[in-house]
């Protein structure tokens, strides 16, 4: 056998050759092959006794597998419209220029593919790239690109590229109680053990804690509705899987602050009854996935994990971490678990859900990092405590992850019941045209809209902020959450999969400039159809930032029509595309723009 | 214990309303297995009375109660107020059946499956009367590897009734989802991904269930000739499968 046969060996029987460790298996894969052939992905089928198309519809499913040959070194850039502002686009044309490669293809040699890939999470100090999904640099410039080109031509690997590159600060610009001084490990736990299991649930209802993930479900409902539900064993998950464009405030708490959101973790265990516990950490967070075992490893020792915590008899628990393979949809928590099981991430039918039927079918409780952060800090202090925080309907405080057109960006920690403005203020922002809250999926805010205020009951978020000033053309930010969402979409049900890609053809056209207002028509009218029928709350969400951005930012629209009241009936260069094809022509005489 | 108690899990019928018509329904039944086998047409392509919901043609989105939901994965429960044939639900009917139109390639004047189509007759019953969004024209490739089996992708509408009878009925695990968003694909489970070295026959379940043109038998693409087809005679709405008259 080669060695790389015996490599694929050992890694199966490290992961017990199970169907559900699928997603983790292709990725270590590739990680050693670089991309994963369909001989890998036939030997990893018949190890796992699954059909061969089942384990290709898996790696096709996920955008960070690759199942063509792809460059030794993989250069992605983070597209969010934050790292837009900050110069992204130039820069990956800059790299692929000094490079000789085009974008999305790769090079010739087989050394290197560049091309671009969702919110990496680095907003704050951005531009961000994703080397060989596992090594980000961060704050590129035109310096660091023709020294990465350099350092690519030399073949040096990306472990050797400076150090400095790859710095990522908290930047943690503002601290409550999340952010502030910490119990020391074990404190929540110690807290939660002497309520007892019913009694720390009363206490979580009492908080009226609400998930920070963007759906604010009730967290003690949550729990409550786990721990009655019958199965053989229970879980716990933290979703980790921070996708939303412009949020980066679970990156900062797993980075520096793991120690509270394992806690908060071993604080639901404990009260649902579950002895395992999942971590889903975002693909893009793979560099986070070391650090964060050190501090499980810790806790271990420290009885913090494992059997009888803290001297409990019977009270066991431990956390295992799975790292995602870059899929927005996933951050759902149906499709998390489908995720978890090894499986394409589609969200599930629901009901039933994942309080009864989740992780292998059993009773499982799926929270936001910030979430189980929150869970901590109420069992050391008590609910009451964090109810008085924040607004009755909204109790607490809320991280927000500010970035855009600021002069201080970073995490910024308030009490529900904040002004826009005054965050806003705070962060130096000057010239605001408008505020993206909560991400693509949440709402867009212009100025007069500033003294509208944080929280479930008036603008609810996950923890996006981003701000956009007046020399912003609206359109080029909603023109990159459509792209977004049709890069995103699962492609399941028939309104997001084809829906989400005709919107952006939309768009495209208006940025040509071929749009008219029948295009801004079927816009409004994809809109609707999408927030009714689709499958999941992706496909509702996606038309959001359109609806927004054409209703409280209509001129930034109609700059781009060819004309407000002539409807042209199709798109004469496009219509060209089938006779170029035919032709292989694409010189300047072949498009309508161009022609002499 | 008095007389009148009755227990919420008892196994006996109760009724939901569906555009003012009273359906009966059974224990665990979704809103369209009960309408359906009550003959009631909701229209449909991914859902078949043999096979579990999946969820994702989305055309029988209904409002239950005043809340969006699809008829095939929504429980029954007594007392619903449902919403079918309305004009505003069928109209995005349409435009779900024109999305799925333009993401293929379905050229019906050439198509074997003319009549006998279930998007065809569907959309003759929304009233499409035309594409409305641009045609993407993919390039998707036509598998002809089979002896008795024609696999046309260009018509595949993703329903997966083939992925669940092959798994369900055949348990033979042909087909499966592949790929994501826009580029999502029907994949056969074969060491070559062609048809003609997977395990399909022609007299399994997942050979015969393709309410398109996408799994074909071969030879015998015109024996009916075309106007004597199921849908030629009859509407789809008049042909409800699965009812118990």
């Amino acid at each position: 056998m080669n060695p790389i046969g015996l490599d694929i060996e050992a890694l199966l029987a490290r992961h017990s050759r199970a169907p559900h460790r699928l997603v983790q298996i292709l990725r270590e894969l590739q990680a050693q092959q670089h991309w994963l052939s369909r001989d890998t992905l036939s030997t990893v089928a018949s190890a796992l006794s699954l059909p061969l198309a089942h384990v290709e519809g898996v790696a096709g499913f996920y955008r960070f597998f690759h199942t063509q040959p792809v460059g030794t070194y993989r250069v992605l850039f983070s597209d969010n419209i934050t790292d837009r502002l900050l110069g992204s686009n130039d820069l990956l044309h800059d790299l692929c220029r000094r490079l000789k490669v085009e974008p999305n293809t790769m090079r010739s040699d087989g050394r290197v593919s560049v091309a671009t890939t969702s919110c990496t999470g680095l907003c704050d100090q951005g531009p961000a790239a994703l080397i060989n999904h596992h090594q980000i640099v961060t704050r590129l410039t035109p310096g660091r690109i023709d020294h990465m080109a350099a350092l690519i031509e030399r073949q040096v690997p990306p472990s050797q590229w400076p150090t400095e590159w790859s710095r990522v600060d908290d930047q943690i610009r503002l601290a409550n109680v999340k952010l502030g001084a910490q119990p020391a490990p074990g404190e929540g736990i110690a807290a939660a053990i002497a309520r007892g299991p019913q009694g720390m649930l009363d206490d979580i209802k009492r908080s009226k804690l609400r998930g920070r993930g963007g759906a604010g479900y009730a967290t003690g409902t949550k729990w409550q509705l786990c721990r009655n539900a019958h199965g053989q064993t229970h879980y716990v998950v933290c979703n980790a899987d921070e996708g939303e464009p412009g949020t980066f405030k679970d990156r900062v708490l797993l980075s520096s602050y793991a120690d509270t959101v394992f806690e908060g973790m071993t604080i639901a265990a404990l009260v649902v009854g579950a002895r395992r516990g999942l971590v889903y950490l975002r693909g893009e967070y793979r560099y986070l996935l070391e650090s964060l075992e050190a501090v499980l490893a810790r806790r271990r020792e420290q009885g913090l994990l494992g059997n009888a915590i803290q001297g409990l008899a019977g009270f066991d628990f431990d956390i295992e971490i799975h790292v995602g393979a870059g899929a927005y949809v996933c951050g759902e928590e149906s499709a998390l678990i489908e995720s978890l099981e090894g499986k394409r991430g589609t969200p599930r039918i629901r009901p039933p859900f994942p309080v009864e039927y989740g992780y292998m079918g059993q009773p499982t409780t799926v929270n936001n990092v910030e979430t189980f952060c929150a869970a901590t800090h109420i069992a050391v202090h008590g609910g009451a405590w964090w109810v008085k925080i924040g607004t009755p309907q909204s109790t607490g405080t809320k991280i927000h992850s500010i970035s855009g057109d600021c002069e201080r960006p970073g995490l910024y920690e308030y009490p529900y019941g904040t002004r826009i403005g005054r965050i806003l203020e705070d962060c130096g922002a000057s010239n605001t045209q408008a505020v993206q809250v909560g991400g693509p999926s949440g709402v867009c805010l212009s100025a007069s809209e500033f003294s509208r205020r944080i929280g479930f009951e008036d603008v609810p978020t996950a923890g996006a902020f981003m701000v956009f000033d007046r020399s912003r053309d609206m359109f080029e930010v909603a023109h990159n959450f459509a792209k977004f969402f049709a890069h995103e979409s699962c492609g399941f049900c028939t309104p997001c999969r084809v829906g989400t890609e005709l919107v952006v053809r939309r768009m495209d056209k208006l940025k040509r400039g071929y749009g008219s207002s029948k295009d801004v028509q079927v816009l409004y009218q994809l809109d609707k159809l999408m927030q009714g029928a689709t499958h999941c709350g992706l496909g509702a969400a996606a038309c959001n930032p359109l609806r927004d951005t054409i209703s409280k930012f209509r001129p930034a629209y109609e700059q781009h029509l060819k004309s407000l009241h002539f409807a042209p009936g199709f798109d004469m260069d496009a219509e060209l595309s089938q006779a170029r094809l035919a032709t292989g022509r694409d010189d300047s005489g072949a498009h309508l723009e161009t022609l002499a | 214990m008095s007389s009148d108690y009755q227990r919420i899990d008892a196994l006996r019928p109760g009724t939901f309303s569906l555009d003012g018509e009273e359906v009966e329904f059974g224990p665990s039944d979704s809103i369209l297995q009960a309408a359906t086998r009550a003959g009631h047409y909701i229209p449909h392509l991914c859902w078949h009375p043999d096979f579990g919901a999946q969820g994702s043609c989305r055309l029988c989105t209904v409002r239950v109660n005043g809340r969006s939901g699809a008829a095939c994965t929504v429980q029954a429960a007594s007392g619903q107020e449902v919403q079918s044939n309305t004009e505003e639900l069928n109209l995005q009917r349409k435009s779900m059946l024109q999305m799925l139109f333009i993401e293929g390639n379905h050229f019906c004047p050439s198509c074997e499956k003319s009549g006998n189509c279930g998007l065809q007759a569907t959309a003759y019953q929304m009233g499409m009367e035309g594409p409305e969004f641009e045609a993407f024209f993919p390039n998707r490739p036509v598998d002809a590897s089979h002896p008795d089996l024609l696999l046309d992708l260009n018509r595949c509408i993703l329903c997966g009734l083939c992925v669940r009878a092959s798994q369900q009925v055949d348990q033979k695990d042909v087909f499966a989802f592949g790929g994501h968003g826009i580029d999502s694909q029907l994949l056969v489970n074969s060491p070559s991904g062609k048809l003609v070295d997977s395990a399909l026959q022609l007299g399994d379940r997942a050979a015969q269930i393709c309410p398109v043109g996408a799994i074909l038998p071969k030879r015998q693409g015109f024996v009916i000739p075309i106007g004597q087809r199921r849908f030629d005679i009859k509407p789809i709405s008049e042909q409800v499968e699965g009812s118990v008259p």
